[in-house]
């Protein structure tokens, strides 16, 4: 018996080699996995609580309290939500648009042409991703109160596209830096003009860039809270804001059926584009 | 817009006095030359010679300092590519990586609004030999291909003049030349202007009617492949264009057509005809295909010039064998001998006799540098670096 297993271990790999080569192939997937997990535990969590039962008093519980579709069935029970819900994707869509034009606009400048002052332009776009919330915030609401502009949705988008500025220049300027500035030179080459280049080469080989700035900058704004609280004024209330106030009397479940509801329409939307890039391809 | 050769009449290309400086630098130093409509021209250089600098200024996608460019009698020197009667097909071929390779090539007709595009292309197509893949994506096909869908773009568009900025370059050598023999029966089936952009002397040679050696924004010497060969006027020709054994004499003597010089105790002669001048310290050049090596001391005849020395290498490389052969005055010649014998070849260490016909030798300029144009290795080095770049 003995002999039989040193001669059977005399054909195999030393066992230190065996072990690591397992690790390898094992461990790091394994590790892998508990870091998804711990990504995704937080979002099952909201969508579990999305079924939960109100209490007795008819608030929302953070412990269980019993499973219902009630939440799901009846989202606008209190209209303020829905109100905030509307308010922030009014904002959302607004400060996107703005805030991907001009940012898509100081990424071109950026890239494309070499003028003074180009490398501080290149770094102040940092800043503001740089600086903390709270200050920007704060100094941007003295800044509305002593030009006296009266705070209500005019403020946020004020601030909003000024913050999502900076992540659209980034994200596009990325695309851009890797467009080889050849092709729209063979464009030109082909007789297309300035115009014409832009529209059928520049522009669909950019907008895959400008499309996720986009995304970056709604989520971004629909999220914000911080800068929102201080610029917002008494008039309005977005929906983090409403989080945010709810929470002393108990979350009602609808936030989480609105915080689904965003999680999978992001997810739709991720998959949407690479089946219509799939169907492209071929 | 452009005036495209439907009428199937193609026009030369002039430069006159083209300049261009970056910050100080001059890229093209005041080269003027015609083209003649329909041939096949190419620009020959190291890189960083200006060579692709020229032929981007021809296309309108950078700005001269000075000079003019015309096609046919009309100035372009100003206009933008887009109304240009000339295409190019760019080194990586710049394929627009979103469209068919039918859009790719269909794209030039678009933009200027014809008629027939869908003929014409699927014409092009079978010309290219791609019809197969025209719903396919540039990444989907191989180098080769690639290349040809350049071509097929370009060439669709009956440009006056079509501009080829090393469009070999990508490709493996047996493509490559494989290419060079398609691109050339192209050029004959269109009968378009080819101007070829190249830092490959060999591919220069095999393709164009004639080649132009640019140096540091200059054109050295400029004719038929096998007369700038055969004769070249500069240090840089001789050695960027092939081999060359350049060795410093100086002249003693005229003897009817041809001029008798020393170097280093040995008197030759070369016909004055050949020599770039006819008095003091000149170089004498002889290609190394032109050496006849043998053992022993030679046989001097009326017709012919002879060093003697030691041979120091010998590559055997198939179709012929390079000999490296130490002179007594410590230079190095290259001397390369057909294998037509086989057997008792010649080793290192032997002593042997170059000889060589009067005829085949040539005279460059005494004041030249002898290893101007030599590829050497760092060269090659840094070449291939800023190309793969």
């Amino acid at each position: 018996m003995a002999i039989a297993t040193e001669k059977a271990t005399d054909a195999r790999l030393p066992l230190h080699y065996r072990f690591t080569r397992y690790l390898r192939s094992h461990f790091i997937p394994a590790i892998g996995i508990l870091g998804l997990i711990y990504l995704f535990v937080p979002i099952a969590v909201v969508f579990a609580f999305s079924f939960n039962d109100r209490l007795p008093n008819g608030r929302g519980s953070v412990s269980w309290v019993g499973f219902s579709t009630d939440a799901w069935t009846n989202i606008c029970v209190d209209p303020n939500i829905c109100r905030a819900v509307g308010t922030s994707l009014q904002i959302g869509v607004l400060s996107t648009i703005a805030g991907t034009v001009l940012g898509t606009m100081i990424a071109f400048a950026l890239v494309r042409h070499r003028f003074r002052g180009r490398q501080s332009t290149n770094l102040t776009i940092f800043l503001p991703m740089a600086t903390p919330e709270v200050v920007l915030g704060s100094s941007l609401l003295a800044l509305f109160l002593s030009t006296r502009i009266p705070l209500g949705i005019v403020t946020v988008l004020i601030a909003h596209v000024m913050f999502t500025i900076s992540f659209v220049v980034v994200t596009v300027k990325a695309r851009l830096a890797g467009l080889d500035p050849r092709l729209e030179q063979a464009a030109m080459d082909l007789y297309a003009d300035e115009k014409q280049t832009f529209r059928y080469i520049t522009l669909p080989l950019v907008a895959p860039g400008i499309a996720a700035a986009a995304l970056l900058a709604f989520s971004l704004s629909f999220d914000d809270f911080i800068i929102t609280y201080f610029n917002k004024g008494p008039s309005i209330t977005t929906f983090p804001v409403y989080v945010w106030a709810s929470a002393a009397r108990g979350v009602p479940p609808q936030v989480n059926v609105i915080g689904s509801l965003m999680f999978f329409g992001a997810l739709a939307l991720v998959l949407l584009a690479q089946l219509a890039g799939k169907v492209k391809r071929r | 817009m452009a005036s495209s050769s439907s009428s199937g009449k193609v026009e030369d290309l002039r430069l006159v006095n083209l300049v261009k400086d970056y910050s100080g630098v001059r890229a093209v130093d005041d080269i003027s030359l015609t083209i003649p409509a329909g041939s096949f021209f190419a620009l020959l250089g190291p890189s960083g010679c200006g060579k692709t600098t020229t032929l981007r200024i021809v296309a309108g996608l950078e700005d001269p300092t000075s000079g003019r460019v015309f096609i046919g009698e009309q100035d372009v020197t100003i206009k933008p590519p887009y109304q240009r009667p000339v295409n190019t097909v760019f080194q990586n071929y710049a394929l627009f990586p979103h469209l068919t390779i039918h859009d790719n090539v269909a794209f030039g007709l678009k933009r200027r609004g014809e008629k027939d595009i869908e003929t014409k292309v699927s014409d092009m197509l079978d010309l290219v030999e791609l019809s197969d893949l025209a719903r396919r994506k540039p990444a989907q096909l191989s180098g080769g291909q690639q290349q040809r869908v350049a071509v097929a773009r370009a060439l669709i568009n009956q440009p006056d003049v079509l501009l080829l900025d090393e469009p070999l370059g990508a490709l493996d050598l047996k493509l490559r030349r494989q290419m060079q023999i398609e691109l050339k029966r192209i050029q004959v089936d269109v009968g378009t202007t080819f101007v070829h952009v190249t830092h490959d002397q060999e591919e220069a040679m095999t393709m164009a009617d004639t080649v132009a050696v640019m140096n540091s924004g200059r054109i050295e010497q400029m004719g038929a492949p096998e007369e700038i060969y055969e004769l070249p006027k500069t240090a840089f020709v001789a050695n960027f264009l092939g081999q060359a054994n350049l060795m410093e004499a100086e002249v003693v003597d005229r003897d009817g057509g041809q001029l008798v010089v020393q170097a280093y105790g040995n008197k030759w002669a070369i016909p004055t005809a050949r020599a770039v001048q006819n008095e003091g310290q000149i170089i004498v050049g002889i290609r190394p295909e032109k050496l006849r090596i043998a053992l022993g001391a030679s046989a001097d005849t009326e017709a012919t010039n002879s060093i003697v020395g030691t041979v120091t290498d010998a590559s055997f490389v198939g179709v012929s064998t390079q000999y490296l052969v130490r002179t007594p005055w410590g230079q190095e010649l290259i001397a390369f001998e057909q294998n037509l014998a086989g057997g008792d070849r010649i080793r290192v260490g032997d002593e042997v006799s170059l000889t060589w016909e009067k005829s085949h030798s040539f005279g460059l300029a005494g004041h030249e540098n002898v290893d101007a144009g030599v590829m050497d290795l760092s060269g090659a080095i840094a070449e291939a670096v800023t190309e793969s770049s």
